[in-house]
């Protein structure tokens, strides 16, 4: 499987420990830029109640999300403490700052 | 089968003392007897002890039950609450009830206690005067304080001093009177007495000593009272607590050998071989009691000879008295009066306000009174108990046990020298060997557990400090009674520490904030990071940049997150007044950008509902060109000011309060505080503003302006404490200004107004913001120079370009790929 990766712009558009959205056919994308400035993405979609993870205070590899503070890890997508769920992780690609991420994992995900 | 058929056990009162009874009898004879219960309070058995904190709102009714229902189902009791035995027949061997049950019994109880003493003057029987002896009372004396008007309370001793400071405590103006010169004379000898006046009229409580009723004013309801000298105190409240005398008639009409209580021996037997009596409607060897330390030795002594132990006597002992007002600490015991033979030694600090006083006999500690520092009132009464001969440390005797052979001045070493039989709890007569074993042998780790386990500690409370210095001897580091709660995972300091660190050490960013004290992960989590911001924007206006990825969603876009990841937008509406041009305008947003929802809120503003995040600078920017600033219905900062139309419309108004509200509001408003802060004022008494459940309040009255604060009306309810009445409307304004000011600089972030003044202490915010004009200038300053930095719309800011990132998606890709 060749992976096809999307431009979705420059990694100075994300605030340090903030994310973005992408919008793309299957829902929308957080990308998120931690405070060591590496860069995660997944479903901007919590497990619990569907919650924009996006909006959440972004804390080491970690986001809080904004409805009820679930914490989910970035690297993983996986619900951490007590919590359990996960949202699907989006391989990104920092080329210098410009960034990209791998849409057939989302086609492939809007197809099962 | 035959022989295992339960005696009948009846007890009549199920008051501390019988049930205490039945815990030793349960222990000692399991299933023995078959037990019921009558008792005229319709109620289980509570500790009767701490019902002054139940007044004074430090604890609730369900935090002092003592046996909940479900212990006496365990134990098949029959209890029948609200019976009252109105006869006992001595031949038949039966009782019976004011609701008409009547019961059998091979043993009978009877634990009546005690009743009020009312003293004989015209109008005791006017509504409105009432006694201080169980719940029912409370629960009076809490629906009167609700007026906070004035209380008279008659009688300075132990009852009628805690009655009158939980009676301030809701806000009631009370008075003490007292027929004898000084306070408590019976436990405290007069320079103690003196000392314990000032510090009760220190808390805003008149006391008159020397002070006769001559007779109760008011013709249903009690207007006032009236004293022998002629001086008239008006009050609606009047609290009788002059003594109490045993409940004997009952025991009497049976023909029981009654004197001033009933008569029991030593076995706690009265006349009657089948009945016994305990508490404090018992008279042994002459005496009776009135402090449950004796009483649960009379618990335990019934319930030895019920199990068939006739060995078991009572013997008497002192008890020593403890006054539980928070912040009073006074201790006495046994004989003090002068006499002869009799030597003192006394140590005075008027600075510090300590007194304390040793009456020695043959060099044997007879008796001892302490004020201010109790804390070796401990060790003197083991020294009383045992007789011990003091003339070796005689001269140094007073400073305390710390004192003796140079032992370092640490509480746990005095602690740790006690010996094992050493009384630590006064109440339940539990030793230092049997907690110290407890602990050990239980593994006990917290005071709940060891309450439980040993009942140290379970009754009055006052010996709890020297529990948790047994429980650090005994536990060693393990054991850290003042644990603060940590503010979240990532640190070990609680958020005052964290708040005093920022102040001295000078730090003035997160990561600052974070390397200096020592944070345990690398950039906090969502708990830390948007207190340590609030902490640092409030500590810094002028130097700290605000730290926007570390707030909550709601304050980063300046609107309200919905459940479907939509937001609401509420503009402001000064005073909650608005007019037609403000209204076209939010009619027209609403077309303009198809509104779903348009909603009138609790705080009289008009909330946009579901608009969508990209819509939002759009949203403020159509709403600012009517004028329209934020709401900041978002913020844990201040709200919204309600009003009534006040002076200007209303029949009743006394005051301008839409002209106050809108002042205050446009004078406060951007201000972050560290929960959200919502206000009132109303017009008159009436209330229409609703503003005694709010966090701030003002209730306008023809003389100025009452202050409230410290409401509630969310997961809790609670009504305004009154901080104070000014006269004008700048003083209003100034008042509130600082009060808010002292909660943005004091309180631990998501802690709400009245959270924060329940742990600070009412008493102490009325002195720093009524009484001290010097520092309620400071705080107005400092909130006024903070407001330089802080008025600033968000939303026009935002329509004009800052935060863009916020509001848009970074890209929109993949359509194309995903037609195909
Ligand atoms: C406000 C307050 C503070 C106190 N503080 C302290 C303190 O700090 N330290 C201390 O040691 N002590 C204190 N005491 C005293 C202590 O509470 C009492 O000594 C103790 O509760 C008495 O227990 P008892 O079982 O003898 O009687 P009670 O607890 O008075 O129980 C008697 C029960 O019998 C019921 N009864 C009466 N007549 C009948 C009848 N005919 N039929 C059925 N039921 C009947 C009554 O309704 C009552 O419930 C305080 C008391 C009060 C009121
Ligand atoms: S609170 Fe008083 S002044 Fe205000 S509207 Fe109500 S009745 Fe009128
Ligand atoms: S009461 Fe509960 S459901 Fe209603 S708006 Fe408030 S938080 Fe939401
Ligand atoms: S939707 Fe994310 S925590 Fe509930």
């Amino acid at each position: 499987m060749t992976m096809n990766w999307i431009a979705i712009g420059d990694i100075s558009e994300i605030p340090l420990r903030g994310a973005r959205c992408v919008k793309t056919p299957v829902g929308k994308v957080a990308v998120f830029r931690t405070a060591e400035n590496e860069v995660f993405a997944i479903e901007d979609h919590c497990p619990h109640k569907g919650g924009p993870l996006s909006q959440g205070i972004v804390h080491g590899n970690a986001v809080t999300c904004p409805l009820h503070n679930w914490v989910i890890s970035l690297e993983t997508g996986k619900a951490l403490g007590a919590d359990e769920g996960a949202v699907r992780t989006i391989p990104v690609k920092n080329d210098n700052g410009a960034l990209f991420i791998a849409l057939e994992s989302l086609a492939l995900a809007a197809a099962e | 089968m035959a022989e295992q058929t339960p005696e009948k056990l009846v007890i009549i009162g199920n008051g501390m003392a019988p049930g205490r009874m039945l815990e030793e009898l349960f222990e000692k004879a399991p299933g023995r007897y078959q037990v019921t219960i009558f008792n005229a309070e319709p109620r289980v058995n509570y500790d009767r002890i701490m019902l002054s904190p139940v007044l004074s709102g430090e604890k609730d009714y369900e935090e002092i039950i003592i046996h909940g229902d479900g212990w006496y189902i365990k134990h098949g009791i029959t209890l029948y609450k609200g019976h009252k035995i109105i006869g006992i027949d001595r031949n038949a061997k039966t009782v019976t009830s004011d609701h008409g049950v009547t019961e059998s019994y091979d043993k009978l109880v009877i634990a009546t206690g005690s009743v009020p003493f009312i003293i004989p003057v015209p109008g005791k029987e006017l509504q409105g005067v009432i006694t201080y002896r169980d719940l029912d009372d409370v629960q009076a004396m809490l629906l009167a304080a609700q007026s906070r008007e004035k209380a008279v309370v008659i009688g300075g001793g132990l009852l009628g001093l805690e009655a009158a400071a939980g009676l301030k405590a809701r806000g009631m103006d009370v008075t003490v009177l007292h027929v004898m010169p000084t306070l408590m004379e019976r436990q405290l000898d007069p320079a103690a007495g003196y000392l314990l006046q000032k510090a009760v009229e220190e808390r805003g409580i008149k006391v008159l000593t020397k002070a006769n009723t001559k007779r109760i004013l008011g013709e249903t309801r009690v207007e006032g009272i009236e004293l022998e000298d002629g001086r008239i105190i008006p009050a609606t409240l009047v609290v009788m607590a002059v003594g109490i005398r045993p409940n004997a008639g009952l025991a009497k009409d049976a023909g029981l050998a009654v004197n001033r209580g009933i008569v029991v021996d030593a076995g706690m037997k009265t006349s009657d071989g089948d009945i016994m009596a305990l508490g404090e409607c018992a008279e042994v060897d002459g005496m009776v009691y009135g402090l449950v330390a004796p009483l649960y030795e009379m618990a335990r002594v019934a319930a030895s000879h019920l199990a068939g132990d006739r060995k078991a006597a009572f013997v008497h002992s002192d008890t020593p008295t403890k006054l539980k007002v928070t912040g009073i600490n006074l201790y006495s015991v046994g004989d003090f009066a002068d006499g002869d033979g009799r030597e003192e030694i006394v140590l005075r600090d008027a600075t510090a306000g300590i007194y304390k006083r040793l009456v020695l006999k043959e060099n044997r500690i007879i008796g001892s009174v302490l004020y201010g520092d109790t804390a070796d009132g401990a060790w003197f009464n083991d020294l009383l108990k045992r007789g011990t001969d003091i003339s070796e440390m005689r001269d140094t005797l007073i400073f305390g046990q710390a004192y003796q052979g140079g032992a370092p001045l640490d509480p746990t070493a005095a602690v740790a020298a006690l010996q094992d039989d050493a009384e630590i709890c006064g109440c339940n007569g539990v030793c230092k060997g049997k907690i110290v074993s407890t602990i050990t042998s239980k593994g006990l780790t917290s005071l709940d557990e060891v309450r439980a386990h040993t009942k140290a500690s379970a009754s009055c409370g006052s010996c709890t400090g020297l529990v948790e210095q047994l429980m650090s001897l005994t536990l060693g580091d393990s054991y850290n009674p003042t644990a603060v709660q940590p503010v979240c995972g990532c640190t070990d300091l609680g958020h005052d520490e964290v708040r005093r660190l920022i102040k001295a050490k000078g730090l003035k960013t997160i990561p600052a904030v974070m390397q200096e004290l020592e944070w345990k992960t690398s950039c906090g989590c969502a708990k830390c990071r948007p207190a340590l911001n609030y902490y640092l924007v409030c500590d810094w206006p002028d130097e700290y940049a605000d730290d926007y990825q570390s707030r909550f969603i709601n304050e980063r876009v300046h609107a309200n997150i919905q459940k479907d990841g939509t937001y609401s937008v509420v503009p402001r509406m000064w005073g909650g007044v608005t007019n037609s041009q403000e209204l076209r305008a939010i009619a027209d947003v609403v077309d303009k950008f198809n509104v779903p929802m348009v909603k009138v809120t609790g705080g009289q503003r008009i909330d946009l509902l579901g608009i969508e995040k990209e819509d939002l600078p759009a949203v403020w920017a159509d709403l600012g060109k009517a004028g329209f600033v934020s709401g900041q219905a978002y913020a844990k900062g201040l709200r919204t000011v309600k009003t009534c139309v006040g002076s200007e419309w209303c029949r009743f108004g006394t005051q301008d309060s839409t002209g106050l509200g809108i002042r205050i509001e446009k004078f406060m408003w951007g201000s972050w505080t560290p929960a959200k802060v919502k206000m009132a004022v109303s017009g008159c008494p009436r209330n229409c503003a609703e503003a005694t459940c709010k966090d701030v309040g003002v209730v306008c009255v023809d003389s100025g302006y009452e202050i409230h604060f410290a409401g509630a009306a969310g997961l809790d309810i609670k009504g305004t404490e009154v901080l104070g009445l000014v006269r004008t409307e700048d003083e209003a304004l100034e008042h509130i200004v600082a009060l808010t000011q002292m909660y943005r600089e004091q309180a631990r972030y998501l802690e709400r107004i009245y959270k924060w003044a329940k742990r600070v202490g009412l008493d102490e915010i009325r002195r720093q913001i009524m009484d001290d004009a010097e520092k309620r200038k400071a705080y107005y300053d400092r909130f006024v120079f903070s407001q330089k930095f802080a008025q600033v719309d968000p939303w026009s800011e935002r329509v004009s370009g800052k935060d863009k990132h916020e509001f848009k998606p970074m890209a929109t890709v993949g359509f194309n790929q995903a037609a195909e």
